[in-house]
C-alpha cells in the first residue's frame, strides 16, 4: 500500500485529508424492508404505500428475507464477517416524512461486520498502487419518505413510495486520502454491487447516495474533527465536495479558526458545502431494540445459499481475463469494470469461439480489442451504448467471423459495423446486400496490380532501384482499384511476385 | 333483563346450536342490555347491528345445516384498541377520534369467523395506560358494583375497564382485553369475572393499537374459567403478519379442562406477601390454598427474588417502548389535527399531541423519552431490561419446584373514582402482582374468590409456565368449583 501525494497546499505547509464514506444503497427486491408494498421508481406519489408504510395504528412490520438476502451477499462480495445473530433497533425522531416517528435500523448488531474493496492503481488520478480500503459494517434500515415543498403555494405534500424501502448503510473505515481516492472506492463499490445485484447504483434516482466525512491533518498528527456532508448523489459531486470541504477546513484552521463537528449540505450548483446543523442540536436518536420484530438469526443453509449465488467478482474477472486470456492488464480492467461490459464481453467471446472453432483464448484478444476500440468507438460516435440492442454479441461475433476467415478486411468491418448500428442488420446480410465481400481471386488481383504498376512506371523504377517504402504506395493503389475489397494478403503477393525484392534492379 | 344476558358463551352457543334460542334473540337481549347501561359509559360506541348480523348469520347457518364456528351467536364487547373495519376506533383517545380504520385486527376478524357478533367498542383507559379506567378521554367506566350501603362509584379496574363492567354487568357475556401490565387480570379481579392473559405471542397484535410491543397481549374475559378457555381458543393462533405471534397450534384447552390436580404441585411465592395487601385479600389467597389442596395439589414455597425490582423495571421498559409506538400519532395522516393560524409543522405537531393526548399518556411518554435518551439509556433502560431477564429467570427456576403459581391478583379490591388518579405512584402500585408475568411473557389469569367485608368481589391469580395456559386454566377452574362465586351486582343502573 502506497500513501497518496495528494496534499492541500496551505499557507503554513500541506495538509492531508482523511475521508471515510457512508453508502446508502437501495437494495434491489421487489417488495420493501418490513411491508409487501412494490418499489418500483417513478410511480406515482403514494401508489406503492401500505398500511404498514403509512404507520396506521396497529400495524407491524415483517421482514423480506430477500432484502437480507441481498446484503449478506453483498458482505460476502467484500469478504466481510456475517453476523449470524443480528437485530434491528429503532431510530427516534419525529419529521413528516417518516410517518411511524421511527426508523427501523441496525445501531447495536449489524448484519455485516468488517470487510474491505481494493481500488485500482491509477497513475494519472495519483493513486500510485493498488490500495485496500476498510469497510466498518453493512446495515440494513429503512428509508423515509420524500417532502415535495412545490406542489402548493402554503402546503408541503408528502410521497410516502420511498417509506420503507430497504437501504444497505455501507460505512468505510477513514481510509481514503484524496478525492480520486474517494471516487474509485464509490465506483468500485457500484461496480461490486451491480455484479451482486444486491443494488442498482443508479444514483440519479436515488438508488445510491453517500455521506462524505472529511478532516484534515498535518503529516503525523493525530485525526482532526470531521464534519459530514449528506446526501450527496455522484461519484463528481462527492469528489467535489471533498476537494471544497477539505480547502474550507485548511482556510479555516490556517486563519485560527476550529472546525465545528457538524452536518453539511452539498450545492452542486456551486460545488460547496454548507452548515445544516451542528453537533449541539443534533437529534438523540434515542435507539432501542424494535420489541416488534425477533432478532434475525441466520442458518448455515441460508449462507451457504447466498455464497453459493455470487457471480464471479470483478477483481476474480480481471485475474482470469489477464492468466486464462492472455489479456492485458488495460483490457482485463476495462471489460470488467461495469458488469454489463464483462457479461457482453464474455458472451461474444462463447459465440465467437464457436464460431470460429476455436479456444477461447484464441478469440478473447480480437474479441477484447474489437469491443473495447471498434465497437465502443462506433457505438459512440453514433451516440448509441452496449445495452440497448443495436450490436448483440451474436452479430459482433458473426463479424469478427467474417474477419477471421477473410471473408471481409478490417476496414471494410468498420464500415460493416457502422452499417450494423444504423440498421440494425446482421453482418453477413450487409456484406451480401453491399457487395462488400474481400476479392481473393489472384486474377482479379494480378489485372488490377499489372494496371498500376504499368501507369506507375516511374515509381516502379525507383523502387527497383532501392526505394522499398514504396511498396505500401502500390499496396494502397491497388486496394483502391479493387474498392477496398481485395485480399490484403493476396495483395501482398501478387506485387511481391511482379516487383521483387527493393533495390535489386 | 331477560335470562338470556345471565348465559356465558358456552351457554348461548350450545343453545343456539340446540335451537332453544335463536342467536337473534340474544343479540337483541344483548343489545337491549347495552342500551340500558350508558350510565356506566362501558361503551364508547355501540354496534348493534353487527351483533344482529353476526346472529342472522349464525341462524342462517344453522338452519342451512352448515357448521356452526367456536362462538357461534354469541355476541360480544369488543375494546376499543382492536381496530375494526368500519367501526371508529380510538384507544379512548382524542386524537383518534375519528378515525375508522380500513382493516380489521387478526383477533377480531377470528372471532367474527368464529361466529361472534358486536355489540360495540369498549371504553378502556387511553391506550390501555392506567388501572381505573379514569385516564379515558370519553369519561370514566363506572363499576356495576358499590360497596354494601354505598352509592360511590366505584373503578371497574384498567385498563380493560370497559370490558370488566360489560361482563359483570351482564351486558355481554364476554368481551375483548388486553394486558400490558395486568390490564385483563386487575379489572377481571375488581369485577368478579375470569379473564387470561395468554403466553406472550399465542394472540396476534396485528391490528391493536400498540402500547408496549413486547408486553401487550390480547385475551379473553368472560365469568367462568371455560368460557375463557373457548374464547382464547377462537382468538389465538400463529399470524404471519405479527413477527412475534407464535407459530403453534391452538390446543383443545376447554376440552381438556379438568379441575383434579392431583400430582400437581401449586407454588406459593413468599415475596408476594407484602405489606398494604388488604388482609382480605390475605385470606381469599390462604382460601384459595386450600381449595387447590382439595382439588389434589401438592402446596409448595417458592420464592421470585426479584419480584421487587419488576414493577420499577415495567414502569420503565413500558413507557419507553410506548413513546416510540406513540410517535405516528402526529396529525398528519389520521385522527386529530390541530393547526394554529400560522403553524409549521413542528407547531402543528405540538399542538395536536398537546390537545390530542391526555396526561397520563403524557406522562408516558415523557418518562419512556427520558429512560431512552443519551447519558441515562444504560442506567434506566438497559438496567431494566436486565432486571426482565431477572425476574424472567426466577419464573424459570420457580418450574422446577412447581407447575403453577397461585398468587393475588391486585393488592385491593375496588377503589373509588378520583380516590388514586391524583397520585399516580399508588396507582402503578396496584400493578405489583400483575406486572411480574408480564415481563415475563407467561400465562396469567384472574378467577373470582369470594367477596371481601363491603361486598366486593377479589380475585386470585394463576400464573403458569410459558404455553401452559392449560395448567392455568385447570388450577382457575379448580378453585371456580370451590369458590362457590355466584354474586353479581345489583342492578342500579
Amino acid at each position: 500500500m502506497t500513501d497518496s501525494s495528494y496534499r492541500i497546499h496551505g499557507a503554513t505547509g500541506d495538509w492531508e485529508v482523511v475521508i471515510g464514506l457512508e453508502v446508502h444503497a437501495q437494495v434491489t427486491s421487489n417488495a420493501k424492508l418490513f411491508s409487501g408494498a412494490a418499489t418500483a421508481f417513478g410511480a406515482e406519489p403514494n401508489a406503492q404505500v401500505s398500511l404498514v408504510d403509512a404507520a396506521m395504528p396497529g400495524m407491524l412490520p415483517v421482514l423480506n428475507r430477500e432484502c437480507i438476502r441481498q446484503a449478506v451477499r453483498t458482505g460476502m462480495a467484500i469478504e466481510a464477517q456475517i453476523n449470524r445473530w443480528s437485530r434491528f433497533d429503532r431510530k427516534n425522531y419525529f419529521y413528516a416524512d417518516l410517518p411511524q416517528g421511527y426508523q427501523i435500523s441496525q445501531l447495536y448488531h449489524p448484519l455485516v461486520g468488517e470487510g474491505s474493496l481494493t481500488i485500482e492503481a491509477d497513475e494519472k488520478a495519483g493513486i500510485p498502487a493498488d490500495k485496500v480500503i476498510g469497510i466498518e459494517r453493512i446495515h440494513v434500515e429503512q428509508d423515509a419518505g420524500k417532502l415535495m415543498h412545490d406542489q402548493h403555494p402554503t402546503m408541503s405534500y408528502v410521497d410516502l413510495n420511498r417509506s420503507g424501502v430497504a437501504l444497505m448503510e455501507i460505512v468505510s473505515r477513514p481510509d481514503m486520502a484524496s478525492p480520486a481516492e474517494a471516487g474509485a472506492y464509490l465506483r468500485k463499490l457500484r461496480a461490486i454491487l451491480r455484479y451482486v445485484g444486491s443494488c442498482d447504483g443508479n444514483m440519479e434516482e436515488g438508488s445510491m447516495r453517500a455521506d462524505v466525512n472529511v478532516s484534515v491533518r498535518k503529516a503525523g498528527e493525530p485525526l482532526g474533527t470531521r464534519t459530514e456532508t449528506k446526501n450527496v448523489n455522484s461519484v463528481r459531486f462527492v469528489m467535489a465536495a471533498i476537494e471544497h470541504e477539505a480547502r474550507r477546513q485548511v482556510d479555516l484552521l490556517e486563519d485560527g479558526g476550529a472546525i465545528m463537528q457538524e452536518t453539511r449540505l452539498f450545492d452542486p450548483g456551486t460545488g460547496t458545502t454548507r452548515s445544516m446543523r451542528s453537533k449541539e442540536d443534533a437529534h438523540d436518536y434515542r435507539y432501542f431494540p424494535d420489541p416488534d420484530l425477533l432478532p434475525l438469526e441466520l442458518d448455515q443453509v441460508f449462507l451457504d445459499e447466498c455464497r453459493e449465488s455470487l457471480p464471479e467478482l470483478p477483481d476474480a474477472k480481471r485475474r482470469r481475463y489477464v492468466e486464462e486470456l492472455g489479456l492485458s492488464d488495460y483490457n482485463a480492467h476495462a471489460l470488467t469494470a461495469e458488469v454489463e461490459t464483462a457479461r457482453w464481453f464474455e458472451a461474444l467471446l462463447l459465440t465467437s469461439a464457436a464460431a470460429q472453432n476455436k479456444v477461447l483464448a484464441n478469440v478473447a484478444k480480437q474479441a477484447a480489442n474489437w469491443l473495447l476500440s471498434e465497437l465502443m468507438g462506433a457505438l459512440n460516435k453514433a451516440g448509441r451504448t452496449l445495452d440497448d440492442g443495436a450490436v448483440t454479441p451474436e452479430s459482433g461475433a458473426e463479424l469478427l467471423a467474417l474477419m477471421g476467415a477473410g471473408t471481409i478486411s478490417g476496414s471494410i468491418a468498420k464500415q460493416v459495423l457502422d452499417s450494423m448500428i444504423a440498421t440494425g442488420d446482421a453482418p453477413g446480410v450487409i456484406v451480401e446486400r453491399e457487395g462488400l465481400k474481400q476479392e481473393s481471386d489472384s486474377g482479379a488481383i494480378e489485372a488490377a496490380a499489372d494496371q498500376v504498376l504499368a501507369a506507375n512506371g516511374d515509381k516502379v523504377a525507383q523502387y527497383r532501384g532501392g526505394k522499398a517504402a514504396l511498396f505500401g504506395f502500390f499496396v494502397g493503389q491497388t486496394m483502391k482499384a479493387m474498392a477496398g475489397k481485395a485480399n490484403p494478403q493476396v495483395v501482398n503477393q501478387v506485387l511481391q511476385a511482379k516487383l521483387g525484392p527493393a533495390g535489386e534492379a | 333483563m331477560s335470562e338470556l344476558t345471565q348465559l356465558g358463551v358456552q351457554a348461548i352457543r350450545d343453545g343456539v346450536a340446540g335451537g332453544t334460542f335463536t342467536a337473534r334473540e340474544v343479540a337483541e337481549a344483548c343489545n337491549a342490555a347495552v342500551a340500558d347501561a350508558a350510565t356506566l359509559n362501558a361503551f364508547i360506541v355501540t354496534t348493534p347491528d353487527h351483533a344482529l348480523a353476526a346472529a342472522d348469520q349464525v341462524d342462517a347457518d344453522r338452519a342451512a345445516g352448515r357448521p356452526l364456528g367456536l362462538m357461534a351467536g354469541v355476541p360480544i364487547g369488543m375494546k376499543d384498541l382492536f381496530a375494526t373495519r368500519g367501526v371508529q376506533t380510538t384507544a379512548a383517545s382524542h386524537i383518534l377520534e375519528g378515525f375508522t380504520p380500513q382493516y380489521e385486527s387478526t383477533v377480531s376478524q377470528r372471532l367474527w369467523d368464529a361466529g361472534a357478533g358486536m355489540l360495540g367498542k369498549l371504553n378502556l383507559d387511553q391506550f390501555a395506560m392506567g388501572s381505573s379506567n379514569e385516564t379515558s378521554h370519553f369519561g370514566d367506566v363506572v363499576s356495576p358494583w358499590r360497596r354494601s350501603g354505598s352509592t360511590a362509584g366505584l373503578t371497574p379496574g384498567g385498563s380493560s375497564g370497559g370490558s370488566s363492567a360489560a361482563v359483570a354487568a351482564r351486558l355481554a357475556p364476554a368481551a375483548t382485553g388486553t394486558d400490558t401490565g395486568g390490564s385483563i387480570r386487575q379489572p377481571a379481579a375488581l369485577t368478579g369475572i375470569c379473564g387470561i392473559k395468554p403466553t406472550y405471542g399465542r394472540c396476534s397484535r396485528w391490528g391493536i393499537v400498540a402500547f408496549a410491543s413486547s408486553l401487550d397481549q390480547a385475551g379473553p374475559m368472560a365469568r367462568n374459567v371455560t368460557d375463557c378457555a373457548l374464547m382464547l381458543q377462537a382468538m389465538g393462533g400463529f399470524d404471519p403478519k405479527d413477527s412475534t405471534s407464535l407459530d403453534l397450534p391452538v390446543p383443545d384447552w376447554s376440552g381438556a379442562l379438568d379441575a383434579n390436580l392431583a400430582g400437581k404441585r401449586v407454588g406459593i411465592p413468599r415475596e408476594y406477601r407484602m405489606d398494604g395487601t388488604d388482609a382480605a385479600i390475605l385470606k381469599a389467597w390462604d382460601d384459595g390454598i386450600g381449595w387447590l389442596k382439595d382439588a389434589g395439589a401438592e402446596v409448595v414455597d417458592i420464592s421470585l427474588p426479584h419480584t421487587e425490582y419488576a414493577l420499577p423495571a415495567y414502569y420503565i421498559i413500558a413507557p419507553a417502548e410506548a413513546s416510540s409506538n406513540l410517535a405516528r400519532y402526529d396529525g398528519v395522516r389520521y385522527g386529530l389535527r390541530d393547526l394554529p393560524q400560522g403553524a409549521n409543522l413542528q407547531d402543528m405537531y405540538a399542538a395536536t399531541r398537546a390537545a390530542g393526548f391526555g396526561d397520563e399518556v403524557k406522562r408516558r411518554i415523557l418518562i419512556g423519552t427520558y429512560v431512552l435518551s443519551a447519558g441515562y439509556y444504560d442506567a434506566y433502560y438497559t438496567q431494566a431490561m436486565k432486571v426482565r431477564a431477572l425476574v424472567a429467570r426466577d419464573f424459570a427456576e420457580a418450574w422446577d419446584k412447581c407447575d403453577v403459581i397461585l398468587a393475588p391478583t391486585a393488592p385491593t379490591a375496588a377503589f373509588a373514582l378520583g380516590e388514586k388518579l391524583s397520585d399516580p405512584l399508588a396507582m402503578y402500585l396496584g400493578d405489583v402482582f400483575s406486572v411480574p408475568a408480564s415481563l415475563a411473557g407467561l400465562p396469567a389469569m384472574s378467577v373470582p374468590a369470594g367477596l371481601d367485608g363491603a361486598g366486593l368481589p377479589l380475585g386470585l391469580q394463576l400464573i403458569g409456565r410459558p404455553l401452559d395456559e392449560q395448567g392455568v386454566l385447570n388450577a382457575a377452574l379448580a378453585i371456580e368449583q370451590r369458590a362457590g362465586f355466584t354474586a353479581q351486582p345489583d342492578r342500579w343502573w
